[in-house]
């Protein structure tokens, strides 16, 4: 039968030679190759201290956005939470008080807004379901932790930095986002 | 026997008793690090500079883990297992001509515990004690897994120390000595080049196979074939008793590997050695000597580990069908070619 594609090999059943029995050459040739190999450039990354770039739209651990006057953009609405297809994200809606407007930007904010870093699968449904250019994934990696009650990420963890210089830049993460290039 | 060479024995012992620990410890960082080396990777490299407080680390976690004794099992040959092998591991080392001799008191001393004149045959007794270790272990665990992996380590070990046996044999019969005092000082000739490796090319051979096979290390490393048989004869073991276990091990280890420099390499000597030998005090020449034959071992160490990370296991009928009948023919036959050559030339 002819052989679709120049891949298959032929597969024999012959005898091993007096010089393959003896096994030593192929011990001897086995010896070489590894010692060819410890003189290799290795290929480990030592984690902490060297990381590895991550493509501009890497989907890591989320950032709750807030607007040029610092405002949280999250209303609690919810969106987020219903597209989760791991039921991550949990949130309490309160109701601003009066001389809070310069912390939410609309009437409803979020009191307390949580996601389960253990169940999140970091599939960006969040993002593309906000309607209120609030929640981004970030080139962020998500700390580990030693408990599982930590892994629960509160609003201190998520909310950006009031400051302009810790806002986080979601500028590439955004586009890929409204370009539905996920 | 007088004080100063009482003193100085007591001293040889106390220091291979820590040296004989210390190489242990650090195989046990080597080869993890040359593993890794092998594999493209950096191996350990956290603790300590280069990861040299590993084997610290690991000494550490082993004492901290909870000592498990399983219910079934029988209590005592379950702790004497681990012992047994640690002490049979430790005790061979007592043979080994580290140094030519030094003077005390007017008096020749050799830089070793016992020269007893049997020397091969306390090392083979000795040997062959060390699987009483693995078989107790693995039965009083009373787990089918360590029952088979002690099953297996005794079958091996009692076909391989024939073969070995004889390839020494032909060692004995070129040197006319059993004792490994006298076995180094005949290989002094030829300029500190007179090997038994040069004589001996096939007996070195089959020798090296069995030393690979009586440390359990891989391709024969069956006992503990952790794809098979969970982790072997010490699947029940846990703490410290695993960790004299595995401690044995690298301690056979570094026996063997002073077991092949010594029987086939020379020993302590080396080329120039009689240029050497005029022209410094005599301890400062044992001292050297003493640094050439650890460098021979230090080889032999890394060669086990090259090997093991480079040759897969063997199947076990395979293993036998090389102990009994490649190994055990071809040593007899060179038994009968050094009987030959004695006789004839």
């Amino acid at each position: 039968m002819q052989s679709l594609t120049n891949r298959s090999k032929v597969v024999s059943n012959k005898q091993l030679s007096f010089a393959e029995r003896l096994y030593l050459p192929a011990i001897f040739g086995g010896l070489r190759i590894t010692f060819k190999h410890m003189f290799k450039k290795k290929v480990t990354v030592s984690y902490p201290e060297q990381q590895r770039d991550h493509g501009r739209i890497y989907r890591g651990q989320h950032v709750l956005k807030r607007d040029e006057q610092g405002r949280e953009n999250c209303t609690a609405c919810g969106l987020c939470a219903v597209a989760c297809p791991a039921e991550a994200i949990t949130m309490i809606a309160g109701e601003r008080k009066k001389g809070e407007e310069h912390l939410y930007r609309e009437e409803k904010y979020a009191v307390e807004y949580n996601i389960n870093m253990l169940r999140c699968i970091f599939c960006g449904l969040c993002e593309e379901a906000c309607p209120k250019d609030a929640i981004y994934l970030t080139d962020r990696i998500a700390e580990s932790n030693y408990e599982r009650g930590q892994f629960i990420f509160t609003k201190d963890k998520l909310v950006e930095g009031i400051e302009q210089d810790k806002r986080i830049d979601v500028s590439d993460r955004r586009k890929a986002v409204r370009n539905g290039a996920m | 026997m007088n004080d100063p060479i009482l003193i100085f024995k007591i001293c040889l012992v106390i220091v291979l008793f820590v040296v004989s620990l210390l190489i242990a410890a650090y195989s046990t960082y080597a080869e993890r690090k040359v593993a890794g080396f092998m594999q493209d990777r950096l191996g350990p490299n956290r603790a300590g500079p280069f990861g040299l407080l590993q084997p610290l680390a690991d000494g550490v976690k082993m004492f901290m883990k909870e000592d498990i004794i399983p219910d079934t099992s029988n209590r005592f040959l379950f702790i004497a297992g681990p012992a047994i092998t640690m002490i049979t591991a430790l005790m061979t080392s007592a043979v080994i001509p580290w140094a030519p001799g030094i003077t005390i008191n007017d008096m020749h001393v050799p830089v070793q515990v016992a020269d007893i004149n049997i020397g091969i045959l306390y090392v083979l007794g000795v040997v062959s004690l060390g699987v009483y270790g693995i078989m107790i272990g693995g039965w009083a665990s009373n787990n089918k897994y360590s029952l088979l992996g002690a099953v297996r380590a005794s079958s091996q070990m009692i076909s391989y120390e024939l073969a070995m046996g004889m390839s020494i044999i032909a060692i004995v019969m070129s040197s006319g000595s059993l004792s490994i005092g006298d076995i180094v000082a005949g290989q002094s000739g030829w300029g500190g080049m007179h090997w038994n490796v040069f004589v001996q090319p096939l007996g070195f051979l089959i020798f090296i196979i069995c030393a690979f096979a009586e440390c359990n290390r891989t391709p024969f490393d069956l006992p503990e074939s952790e794809t098979e048989l969970v982790g072997g004869y010490h699947t029940e073991y846990s703490s410290m008793k695993l960790g004299f276990y595995l401690f044995a091990e690298y301690v056979n280890m570094f026996i063997s590997s002073a077991m092949i420099s010594c029987l086939y390499f020379g020993g302590y000597n080396f080329p120039g050695m009689e240029a050497v030998q005029g022209n410094v005090h005599e301890i400062v020449f044992a001292l050297i000597c003493f640094g050439v034959l650890f460098a021979k071992i230090l080889f032999f160490i890394f060669f086990f580990m090259w090997i093991r990370w480079t040759i897969p296991r063997f199947r076990f009928d395979q293993l036998l069908n090389l102990g009994w009948k490649v190994l055990f023919p071809l040593a007899i036959l060179n038994v009968l070619i050094t009987g030959a050559v004695i006789i004839f030339l």
